[in-house]
């Protein structure tokens, strides 16, 4: 396997099973005084932003710091991308100032394999345009694994812009690994039908009653506009056929947990109820961003 | 006067029913007999026992770059691959800078042929202006000048009004009009086929109803208008099921396969490599089998590579920046063989066809037999030759291709254009 993280999809169930145990290590450390770890003193960290993204990179930089790590961070819009210079050539040019680790974020699905390919350094995915954010699944099962015994047999309903989330994508093959049942829930337009051969355990529906009812987590989506070549729905009615409310939890198990990546649109993907709503576990995400990240990073370099 | 003797080949000449081992005799550059025991004072021999013998090959779908884009390649280097892939006779899409959609760019394209190809190449015109599918361009003066076909190839020509008034002049001047069949509505910001490969790596799609769309509508205004009309690069089963229905009804269409569609499905690609991204895409496992049925059928009726490089700069790139098209023309023998003929599907006599005559009835540039008095073009190729492309051998100055390091059974051995020997394998 690649010395960095490039998706869910190509990685062993034991070795995700090592990353959450060792994310469950770091958990009491975030609430300690002193939070700081020398595990990966002396080594540096450059997270690489090429999209904007406030949780995840603030996150890697907590991780790398808490373990002992030098962090830099660069958000690439505006710097050497703009004056043309290209991915590769911005790649190399950080390499040669021997980074441990880059952290990645791209608006182009496959930017970071592409990379690995012509990189010695590691590199760990934090997004890949519509295809993974691996460590955002692995953050997700944490959390699930907070409140669950165990994630085989669980009902997890993902509802959303589906087609364009790669948030769901690394769910689903994560989920699927351990055994759980998926439902990918959204308008016909963003749920395309292949979706189902993503992994197994995988089923379609169009309707957000069918795919909550029975679940054991509901896992909103945020309606990511931006990523939306077209008008591929109608986006007045999207909260009304989409929007989770509370009355649709009534349908999923009495224990259902809520989830979101963030950052949540109150009033369009979950009412503001939701959002606020007592299972809703959206800041525990938050919190486990870290331990995971700490874990992910010490795999990767330490 | 000179002459060259080519010598105990399996002579492969579709056009005139002959396979039989036999001498060619090809003198002052003309096809002047082909028969057992020929001689011819000082004739320079060659030695083709074991190997098969046939008319020229001819690409009727290249991208040789100039003008405009030499950096990825030029008339000299992509003449030089097409020797090197056993082809005497290439004919270059006119998405040049500028574009070829005028007499001058044409003769321009002639003359820097004349010069610098170590084969034939004749021009594609533009079927607009600036191929930007609007205006007509000079179709009748770039026919004078060298041009064999209009198309607008990379681009379609989206406007159906546009269309029918192109078949119109094409036919008026007896050209076939060759279309690059994708509705850009369907296709919009799609960078590889849409299925399950696309959606697992979250890539847009381009749905192979894209190009269905784009013949239906081609194969209506063909009949309306009469036109010779050819599909490009076809790549999906309605598209072959729709041109097969058009060719029983009599109409002249035709199309060609290029190796890549009939070799490669998107479940060979590997992800994100941009060595696997060309227009069309590669399709599904069900589309490639239907393009091996269309040439099994006779829907199919040319092998042409689409031959497009493209420097390694451009290639080493965020695959959605990537350009499309890879380079071709040295494996188009070794894949048309491994892929058609060694596996049953077709015989090495169709698989010529597919090369000489096939190509000829649509371009009509003259070329593709061994008839008496015929241009001395010659492809001399081996069935079981074991050799494996390197692509950093390569003739061309470009790099992008699937099928670097891939061992073959059988290749071009030599190439003779004009009764020159211009390439032989190393």
């Amino acid at each position: 396997m690649h010395r960095g993280l490039l998706g869910i999809e190509e990685m062993e169930r034991a070795e995700i099973e090592r990353i959450l145990a060792r994310a469950k290590d770091f958990q009491p450390i975030q609430s300690q005084t002193v939070k700081k770890l020398d595990t990966l003193r002396g080594k540096m960290i450059v997270n690489l932003f090429y999209e904007a993204s406030t949780r995840t990179r603030t996150s890697f930089e907590i991780a790398a710091k808490r373990l002992g790590a030098d962090a830099v961070s660069i958000t690439a819009s505006g710097s050497s991308v703009t004056k043309g210079e290209s991915l590769v050539d911005t790649l190399n040019t950080l390499a040669a100032m021997r980074p441990d680790a880059i952290v990645m974020r791209h608006a182009a699905s496959g930017a970071p394999h592409f990379l690995s390919r012509h990189l010695e350094t590691p590199i760990i995915n934090a997004g890949d345009g519509t295809h993974e954010h691996p460590t955002q699944a692995l953050l997700d099962a944490r959390t699930i694994l907070d409140r669950r015994g165990a994630l085989e047999g669980l009902r997890v309903a993902i509802i959303g812009d589906i087609a364009h989330s790669r948030v769901a994508r690394s769910n689903v093959h994560l989920l699927s690994k351990f055994g759980a049942e998926i439902v990918l829930c959204g308008p016909v337009s963003l749920l395309p039908p292949e979706l189902a051969d993503l992994a197994p355990g995988v089923r379609l529906t169009t309707d957000i009653r069918d795919a909550i009812k029975d679940a054991d987590v509901v896992m909103m989506l945020r309606v990511q506009l931006e990523r939306q070549h077209e008008a591929a729905f109608p986006a007045s009615e999207y909260f009304r056929f989409y929007g989770l409310q509370l009355e649709h939890l009534e349908l999923a198990k009495s224990d259902a947990i809520v989830m979101h990546p963030g950052p949540i649109n109150r009033g369009r993907e979950l009412s503001s109820e939701v959002a606020d709503f007592q299972r809703s576990v959206i800041l525990n995400q938050v919190e486990n961003g870290i331990a995971v990240r700490m874990a992910v990073l010490e795999r990767v370099i330490g | 006067m000179s002459a060259l003797i080519i010598r105990n080949g399996r002579v492969v000449d579709p056009a005139s029913h002959v396979d039989r081992v036999a001498d060619v005799l090809i003198s002052d550059g003309k096809v002047a007999e082909v028969g057992s025991g020929l001689s011819a004072a000082g004739a320079e021999t060659f030695d083709a026992s074991g190997l098969v013998v046939s008319p020229g090959f001819i690409d009727m779908h290249v991208h040789l770059r100039e003008p405009g884009f030499e950096h990825a390649e030029n008339i000299e280097s992509g003449s030089r691959a097409a020797a090197a892939g056993g082809f005497t006779s290439v004919c270059c899409m006119p998405n040049t800078k500028p574009v070829n959609d005028s007499a001058m760019v044409t003769s321009y394209i002639v003359e820097r042929a004349r010069r610098h190809a170590v084969v034939n190449v004749f021009p594609i015109g533009a079927i607009t202006k600036g191929s930007a599918g609007e205006e007509l361009s000079a179709i009748g003066a770039m026919k004078a000048a060298g041009a064999v076909a209009i198309s607008d190839d990379g681009l379609p020509v989206m406007n159906a009004r546009v269309m029918r008034r192109a078949m119109e002049f094409a036919r008026s001047y007896g050209l076939p009009i060759i279309q690059h069949c994708e509705d850009l509505t369907l296709s919009a910001g799609g960078d590889m086929h849409e299925g399950a490969q696309s959606v697992r790596w979250g890539l847009r799609g381009i749905p192979a109803a894209s190009e269905e769309v784009m013949v239906a509508r081609d194969l209506i205004l063909a009949q309306l208008t009469g036109a010779r009309y050819h599909v490009a690069h076809i790549s999906t089963r309605n598209a072959v099921a729709m041109v097969s229905y058009a060719r029983a009804q009599g109409l002249p269409v035709t199309c060609e396969a290029t190796p890549h569609h009939f070799a490669l499905a998107d479940a060979d690609m590997p992800p994100y490599d941009s060595d696997y991204k060309m227009k069309p895409p590669l399709r599904s496992l069900c589309d490639r089998g239907a393009v091996v049925d269309g040439i099994v059928s006779g829907a199919v009726t040319a092998i042409a590579t689409d031959h497009a490089p493209h420097p390694g700069s451009e290639k080493m790139q965020e695959f959605e920046r990537c350009p499309f098209g890879i380079i071709g023309l040295e494996t188009a023998i070794a894949l048309a063989l491994e892929e058609l003929v060694h596996t049953g599907k077709i015989t090495l006599v169709r698989m010529v066809e597919l090369f000489t005559t096939g190509p000829e009835s649509v371009v009509k540039i003259g070329r593709g037999s061994f008839a008496p008095g015929s241009p001395g073009d010659v492809t001399v190729f081996s069935p079981d030759l074991d050799w494996t492309y390197d692509v950093n051998q390569s003739c061309s100055r470009s790099r992008n291709t699937p099928f670097d390091g891939r061992k073959f059974r059988g290749g071009p051995v030599a190439t003779i254009v004009n009764g020159q020997i211009v390439w032989s394998r190393p």
